[in-house]
């Protein structure tokens, strides 16, 4: 049996762990291809309108999912894997908003992944989805276990200063053969790993020689922290991990900039680029870069030269 | 300490009386125009949605007119609305204006700090506060047994704008009472001055369930109208959301934790199975209960970049077709205009009346 899981939102968290659970059950998992124009496209004829992009990403690639014919598409609806917090509603309502807007689709698997009591809860959610795939609940637990290893992997070389696209292979590791200056590159990591939806965003600063610094990169306990200290944190896992990572980047002083990506349409962000600016006021440069589905190359290229210029301008006469 | 507290719908009335009753200064909120509007986009994030804006403006304004506190409610997610007390606030000192705000969260898992910012409202003796709340929870429950009746007569007027006029008087009346003797009588001036609206008792007009993202339902600035409109263009309207009834479900029987809105949850299952918060999961169960109703359609009222509720839009888009019931979603935004939104409804109550024809061989 073929188990095929879009290579988009939680893909660039958790597909290190689910890929080794699903392969330990004896399946063969198969991700869609990256993004391509095609993929992105038929998302955004088909999606709800005033969706933002990451969504309309998603209807794309769950139908390369299909026309791939797998048997199964694996899209678990991310609710709470933190205590406090939960993801985006966008993120809750998805199987639902998919089952909605594409027909003919191949069966779904939708586990609803809440962990309430951590570790605990995640054995037994792999535990029920294995017995639903027709192998034993026992096999799903060491499964689990051999995937919580292969993903434990992947997070150390992120913490070590991967992107999380070279972590997955999906780019190579960057090279910094000149001292640039260091930016924080703050957003989803659906967005900034993605090649295609960020036009090559990471290949365009690497080319540069700016030392890129992401949310992921910065050591959890401390932005648990941090987390203490604000009057109110937000609801949601990922942009809370985007505000946390900004104010332990610039508490340190760590970078000489900031830089937000954000998709064109996109909710909590509305919150989370203000709140990060507010941050990096009196401290050092910020900027938002918005990606949408009509965003070229050209008009990224422009915004980055002018930013990482009057960085590196900024850091010669200090 | 002056206080201000965010404009929705009717309900600043009774507020105002809430809190003078509790011994504070108040500053009402003053009425939404245009200039709000512009004032709170000006300094809104962009992708904030329509009542983050209203409410930026609101603020300012309440400030200009001396305003020191804010009061407005918490929340704990998924939906944006309970983090915007904390990013007003931010953005209210970031401009210079060191506002105290005082936050109100659901009880539930918050009732120790709820206690404590309450207290800081509270300059009276406990017996006072008591007859103060029973005093302002009937004039709320008053508020809107006015909107509902209005509802009820719009489409049924002899002369257009009767009711509007009527509207208006009663809410004045009702805001001219000052204590539990006063409000009684009010009651009766208001039941006495609905009752003189002529109307046909005969007409059957088309019935449309307003659902939608609970700020924009009830504060008619930030939806054009929508419920004045569809009644004068001859549809009865009921609401899916009053503010008592939401208040009783959410704040005291959430503090028993007892869920509300079982019903809603239970027929919107098939489809959404999730709380996406907002009013996601209640607008898709609402619709399908109206379509069981023997309504003829559902307008939906989301702002624009509202999460839950574009959520909500792509799943109603499927219950529509499935249940071959209209619905037509209204995205409201600062560019939002009372003629655009009429012209919409016309076309969409064009639609539901040739429908009803069609079904039933009835014409209006």
């Amino acid at each position: 049996m073929r188990i095929g899981i879009p290579s988009t939102l939680a893909y660039y968290e958790y597909f290190p762990f689910w890929e080794v659970f699903f392969q330990e059950l004896g399946f063969e998992v198969v991700s869609s291809p990256t993004t391509t124009k095609a993929i992105l496209d038929w998302g955004v004829q088909h999606t709800v309108s005033d969706a933002c992009v990451p969504i309309k990403l998603v209807h794309g690639h769950v139908r390369a999912l299909a026309e791939d014919n797998v048997d199964v598409i694996f899209l678990p609806r991310m609710v709470r894997v933190a205590p406090k917090e939960t993801f985006c509603p966008k993120f809750l309502g998805l199987p639902d908003l998919i089952q909605a807007s594409i027909e003919d689709l191949p069966p779904m698997l939708s586990p609803r992944i809440f962990l309430r009591y951590g570790r605990m809860s995640l054995f037994r959610i792999c535990g029920q989805t294995a017995h639903s795939l027709g192998a034993s609940p026992i096999k799903g637990l060491r499964a689990c276990a051999k995937a919580l290893d292969a993903w434990h992997v992947f997070l150390r070389s992120v913490r070590r200063g991967m992107t999380v696209a070279e972590a997955l292979g999906i780019r190579q590791r960057m090279k910094n053969t000149v001292q640039g200056p260091r930016l924080a590159l703050l957003g989803y990591p659906y967005l900034i790993n993605d090649p295609f939806v960020s036009a090559n965003l990471l290949g365009l600063l690497e080319e540069r020689g700016v030392q890129v610094l992401t949310a992921e990169m910065a050591p959890p306990g401390a932005l648990k922290r941090l987390s203490r200290q604000m009057p109110k944190n937000l609801f949601w896992h990922y942009s809370n991990r985007v505000v946390w990572a900004a104010m332990y980047y610039l508490d340190k002083g760590m970078v000489d900039g900031v830089i937000h990506v954000t998709a064109f349409g996109c909710g909590p962000d509305a919150m989370v680029s203000k709140l990060v600016e507010l941050e990096a006021k009196g401290k050092v440069p910020f900027t938002t870069l918005s990606l949408d589905e009509h965003s070229g190359q050209e008009g990224i290229i422009t915004r980055i030269d002018a930013f990482v210029d009057m960085l590196v301008r900024k850091k010669a006469s200090a | 300490m002056k206080i201000t507290f965010p404009r929705m719908g009717t309900s600043h009335i009774a507020i105002t009386d809430l809190l003078k009753g509790f011994g504070n200064e108040v500053i009402p909120p003053p009425p939404i125009t245009k200039r709000t509007l512009d004032l709170g986009t000006r300094y809104s994030p962009e992708f904030a949605c329509l009542p983050f804006k209203i409410l930026m403006g609101t603020y300012l304004e309440g400030i200009a007119l001396g305003a020191d506190t804010i009061v407005s409610s918490g929340g704990v997610g998924p939906c944006r609305a309970g983090f915007y007390m904390e990013m007003h606030r931010r953005i209210l000192w970031d401009l210079g204006y060191e506002v105290e705000t005082i936050t109100l969260e659901p009880p539930k898992g918050h009732m120790r700090d709820l206690i404590k910012q309450v207290r800081r409202l509270i300059h009276v003796p406990l017996s006072q506060v008591w007859t103060t709340g029973l005093f302002v929870w009937r004039k709320l429950e008053l508020l809107d047994i006015i909107e509902e009746r209005a509802y009820y007569l719009r489409p049924r007027e002899l002369e257009t704008g009767s009711t509007t006029r009527a509207l208006r008087k009663c809410l004045s009346i009702v805001r001219s009472a000052k204590d539990m003797e006063q409000l009684i009588e009010a009651e009766k001036k208001v039941e006495e001055v609905l009752a003189a609206v002529p109307i046909d008792p005969d007409a059957a007009p088309l019935k449309v369930g307003l659902v939608g993202e609970i700020y924009v339902v009830l504060e008619p600035f930030a939806n054009g109208d929508v419920a004045e409109t569809l009644g004068e263009l001859g549809v009865e309207v009921d609401r899916s959301i009053y503010l008592t009834k939401w208040t009783q479900e959410n704040a005291f029987l959430d503090f028993f934790r007892i869920p509300a809105d079982r019903d809603a949850k239970r027929w919107a299952r098939p489809y959404l199975d999730e709380m996406i918060g907002g009013h996601g999961i209640i607008n898709v169960g609402e619709t399908v209960m109206y379509s069981r109703d023997g309504f003829d359609g559902v307008v939906h009222l989301a702002p624009f970049t509202c999460i839950p509720e574009i959520v909500a839009k792509g799943i109603l888009t499927k219950v529509s077709s499935d249940l071959g019931f209209p619905v037509m979603t209204l995205y409201l935004d600062e560019h939002t205009g009372k003629e655009g939104v009429r012209t919409r409804l016309e076309a969409f109550v064009d639609l539901m009346g040739k429908k009803r024809v069609k079904e039933q061989g009835v014409a209006r």
